[in-house]
């Protein structure tokens, strides 16, 4: 298990103050001229090694991502679009990085931008974080105060801008593309890749978009090593990582644990443990919505890490652990997620604008059971022509969900439909 | 239909004939503007939107965006009018028509469901009266919004007050809150339960064991 002194979010819970003063007592802005000093290449080298992968859910190494951007500018300007557009349903992990450490997310604007030669940072929060906004812009202008960004940063001869930018309720703006769309002005509407961001991206210029969590943790890396980093956790699957786990747990929390801890563990050691105890457990979606849902079968074992989920045919995500028990309609909740999907879709794919609504359409049938059992295989089927089949993932991520339910709890729908049928021949039969 | 929603859109009845930034929107603008390079001054689309929402609540206490504020918003960027259109309705943060003074935004995702989110909802509709989503009470004081996951799921359900987070709901802490609000005392936001943000409740199980400099 973690220990304190390997914890990175040493304010996660708002115990002490945010600001610049508190924020350099508990490590910040230590020695970052000295960091900036070391030089780009060797500053992606040391997050290559760290083997810190991205936080937001798709789990790419930064480092590399980082390493793609061009070594020499074109004449163009580079940017680092950071996403704090959290939206993935039981993911709340980025609101505490932002209201209560954001000094660790500006100081790795900073170091970021350095590493890739942008000369400005866009940090993109989702609009409902109207709190978490006005504590990140005042540490913003605290920091252009006190000299660390803006010209000459640190003191380190470099210009580095960072920039907040509020979005305005659009889950689609948390895919990249999307984000860039939304800071150019526009609907947030997904862009074909290729072109990739890192060759043309915010403005048509090169841009490097990545999570708040991914930025947030590079200046403690650079402090204390790739080493430290990827001592921690296993292997390919490195660091503390920020965990959510919500649901019908007794405690529900944020937790920074290790990467690899048991869910098992996670969820009894900091979440109070299951209502009811482990074996009132159903099903745990593990890595927020769009992953698909795991039963307590496969719960009892697993770890939390990228490739242990990716193993039982689930994800890591963004690591928001949404625990189910036996109470739970497990078909609604899964329902639910349907709509959500089918709400955010952003309408520019037909896959998806029409088939988030038929799969909605069909779930909502499933929880009544007012549908034919072969029916089960047609959804299934239709998830797999959304899948793969649109210009970003939100298509993938409305799929998961019901084929994961299929996968774990087919017999739970065929006995629904069952049920349906034999309460509507009774009926019959009383009219008789 | 009413003659309301017989008008094309822009026209209804309660749109204002005309919308100026007054001298707090023209600062605001100012600090927006100068966040993006020459040219790109579209970027500033969606802040300055808010800033139109934020000033008819100023005005009017009712945050919303009309027809006329889109247009000043597209003259001041030098965008065509219906660019502004579009991002003003495919944002659903915009609200295009006057709201309530309270706007209770209740989200119903899974795991704000999990946690009960039923009984907020039902607790919202019997203390203001409203029956549908989108709704404004009679006495114009709420308006009910069903949302998507609002990002603060272990201290779910949520209930999003204008800018401000209630957490961990149930009916009885809804119907006090929406008690106060009526009142006009909305008390501080976050945890109804006291929780310290986000840490497990009864105490934290890590970060206990550190101590720092002192920070006066």
């Amino acid at each position: 298990m973690l220990t304190d002194q390997d914890r990175i979010f040493t304010n996660l819970y708002g115990l002490h103050d945010w600001r610049l003063k508190a924020a350099r007592t508990r490590g910040d802005w230590d020695g970052t001229k000295e960091i900036l000093a070391r030089g780009r290449d060797a500053i992606v080298e040391e997050m290559k090694a760290s083997g810190l992968r991205g936080r937001g859910g798709a789990g790419f190494p930064t480092g590399l991502k980082w390493s793609f951007m061009p070594k020499q500018s074109d004449g163009r300007p580079a940017y680092l679009a950071v996403n704090a557009d959290e939206s993935e349903p039981g993911t709340c992990k980025d609101r505490d990085i932002l209201r209560h450490d954001p000094h660790k997310l500006i100081e790795g604007c900073l170091v970021a931008c350095f590493a890739m030669g942008a000369g400005a940072a866009y940090i993109y929060i989702r609009g409902e974080f109207a709190n978490e906004a006005k504590v990140l812009d005042a540490a913003i202008a605290e920091a252009y105060e006190a000299g660390l960004i803006g010209r000459n940063a640190c003191g380190s001869g470099y210009d580095c801008d960072v920039f907040l930018h509020r979005g305005a309720g659009a889950y689609i703006c948390g895919e990249e593309t999307a984000l860039l769309e939304s800071l150019e002005g526009k609907k947030g509407m997904p862009r074909m890749k290729p072109p990739f961001p890192a060759a043309m991206g915010l403005y048509g210029c090169p841009t490097t978009v990545n999570n708040v969590e991914s930025i947030a943790v590079a200046p403690t890396i650079l402090r204390r090593g790739a080493a430290w980093f990827s001592g921690i956790g296993r292997k390919n699957n490195t660091g503390p990582k920020v965990f959510c786990i919500s649901g019908h747990v007794n405690k529900p929390c944020n937790v920074e644990e290790e990467l690899g801890v048991s869910l098992r563990e996670l969820i009894e050691k900091h979440a109070g443990g299951v209502r009811g105890g482990w074996d009132n457990l159903l099903a745990v979606i593990p890595g927020g919505a769009s992953v698909p849902v795991i039963p307590k079968s496969v719960c009892d074992e697993v770890l939390m890490d990228f490739d242990s989920l990716r193993e039982v045919r689930s994800g890591l995500g963004t690591a928001a652990v949404i625990v189910m028990d036996r109470s739970t309609d497990i078909i609604r909740a899964i329902a639910r997620l349907s709509q959500f999907y089918k709400h955010e879709s952003c309408g520019q794919c037909t896959p998806c604008r029409e088939g988030t609504g038929w799969m909605m359409r069909v779930m909502n049938r499933m929880v009544e059971g007012r549908a034919e059992p072969e029916e089960i295989d047609t959804l299934e089927q239709v998830t797999r022509q959304v899948e793969g089949h649109t210009i970003c993932a939100l298509g993938d991520a409305a799929a998961w969900p019901i084929q994961g339910l299929i996968r774990h709890f087919r017999p739970v729908m065929e006995e629904r439909i069952a049920s349906y049928k034999q309460r509507g021949a009774a009926m019959k039969m009383a009219a008789e | 239909m009413s003659a309301e929603t017989d008008a094309p859109p822009g026209q209804e009845s309660y749109q204002p004939a005309s919308f100026a930034f007054d001298a707090a929107s023209e600062a605001e603008i100012a600090i927006h503007l100068a966040k993006y390079p020459a040219g790109r001054q579209a970027s500033a689309v969606i802040p300055l939107l808010y800033i139109v929402q934020t000033q008819m609540k100023r005005h009017t206490d009712s945050a919303w965006v009309p027809r006329a504020g889109m247009d000043a918003v597209a003259a001041r960027l030098s965008m065509p009018p219906i660019r502004v259109y579009e991002v003003a309705t495919f944002y659903l943060m915009f609200n295009l028509r006057p709201i309530g003074k309270w706007h209770l935004q209740l989200c119903t995702t899974t795991p704000c469901w999990l946690r009960g989110s039923d009984e907020v909802v039902r607790a919202c509709r019997e203390a203001t009266g409203i029956a549908g989503w989108g709704e404004t009470s009679a006495d114009g004081v709420f308006t009910m919004t069903e949302v998507e996951c609002v990002g603060a799921c272990v201290n779910a359900p949520i209930l999003q007050v204008n800018d401000d987070f209630y957490e961990d709901m149930d009916a009885e802490r809804t119907r006090a809150l929406l008690a106060a609000l009526r009142d006009g005392k909305p008390p501080p936001m976050g945890s109804m339960i006291g929780r310290q943000n986000s840490a497990p409740e009864g105490g934290a199980t890590t970060l206990t064991t550190l101590a720092f400099a002192p920070e006066g």
